[in-house]
């Protein structure tokens, strides 16, 4: 990892991004043993047509996690200062998602040299699923 | 039906959780996490850390690692298959990692519609502890569908 370095950075400059494989029924499936959310519109296709929803649908929390992977392969996660995600679609079966951030300014906060960033996590069509932003403190 | 805001303020019952590698990994493998510091207990302790780091993102697995994950909102009366996750943030004080114990403290701190009540919010802000120490806080926003 190159040490990302707050006097060389500039408002504008983008963050290495990230491209998942297609989400599949097994991701869903993992994705429920690891973080333990096995609610039934995830993972059970019968109960979701029971209420009139086509298919089984990604967790929101599995494209925040794929834009934590962005934050923490970009800088070690010690630097993360706060994070957060405004979920604005649901990502379907068989999408790929690609996370993307930029620098959209620099600041002090309590003391640090830190960068704000805004991140989005959209299918390969463009259509954002999550609009995030992050605060990084850098050296 | 409108959510009484009388329920702004409420305390969510508190719970313990104590993180694991084994969910680590499999958070891990589920998310294509290749950096072995996030999944690997001899990884983690050669990179000089106590235990396997828990990612960003997994104060919220270990918030919902309960019985009743969304009880506050049974409390309210709302059909959680209407539910959706509208927004979730989290701020950072310490890094977590598996063996630890942490303790989760929640309130309801607002109660709020839209579109005539189409649309129901409601924001819980729960605060980490581990040994009484403050390591992170997270704000969700679970939206009700009428």
């Amino acid at each position: 990892m190159t040490q990302a370095n707050f006097a060389s950075l500039n408002v504008g400059d983008e963050l290495p991004s990230l491209t998942t494989e297609p989400v599949s029924r097994l991701t869903l499936a993992l994705y429920a043993t690891g973080s333990g959310d096995h609610h039934p519109l995830h993972l059970d296709q019968d109960y979701v047509r029971s209420k009139g929803i086509p298919d089984v649908f990604a967790h929101g929390m599995l494209g925040m996690a794929y834009l934590g992977r962005l934050l923490t392969q970009w800088v070690p996660q010690g630097a993360i200062r706060s994070f957060g995600v405004r979920f604005t679609a649901i990502t379907q079966v068989g999408e790929r998602l690609v996370c993307t951030g930029k620098i959209v300014e620099k600041l002090v906060q309590n003391g640090e040299n830190c960068v704000r960033l805004e991140l989005t996590c959209a299918n390969e069509a463009g259509e954002a699923k999550h609009k995030a932003d992050a605060v990084v403190a850098l050296a | 039906m409108l959510i009484d805001k009388k329920h702004i303020g409420m305390k969510v019952p508190p719970h313990s959780v104590h993180l694991t590698a084994w969910q680590l990994k499999w958070f891990a493998k589920a998310t294509g996490e290749t950096n072995p510091i996030y999944f690997d207990e001899e990884a983690a302790h050669k990179a000089g850390l106590p235990g396997v780091l828990a990612p960003p993102t997994f104060f919220f697995c270990m918030d919902m690692d309960k019985e009743h994950p969304f009880d506050y909102l049974e409390t309210m009366q709302c059909d959680l298959g209407k539910m959706l996750h509208g927004e979730q943030s989290f701020n950072y004080y310490q890094p977590i990692y598996s063996g630890d114990t942490l303790d989760f403290d929640g309130e309801i701190t607002d109660i709020y519609d839209k579109k005539n009540g189409a649309l129901q919010f409601v924001v819980k802000e729960v605060k980490v502890r581990r040994r009484g120490e403050l390591v992170g806080d997270l704000r969700s926003v679970m939206v009700i569908r009428a």
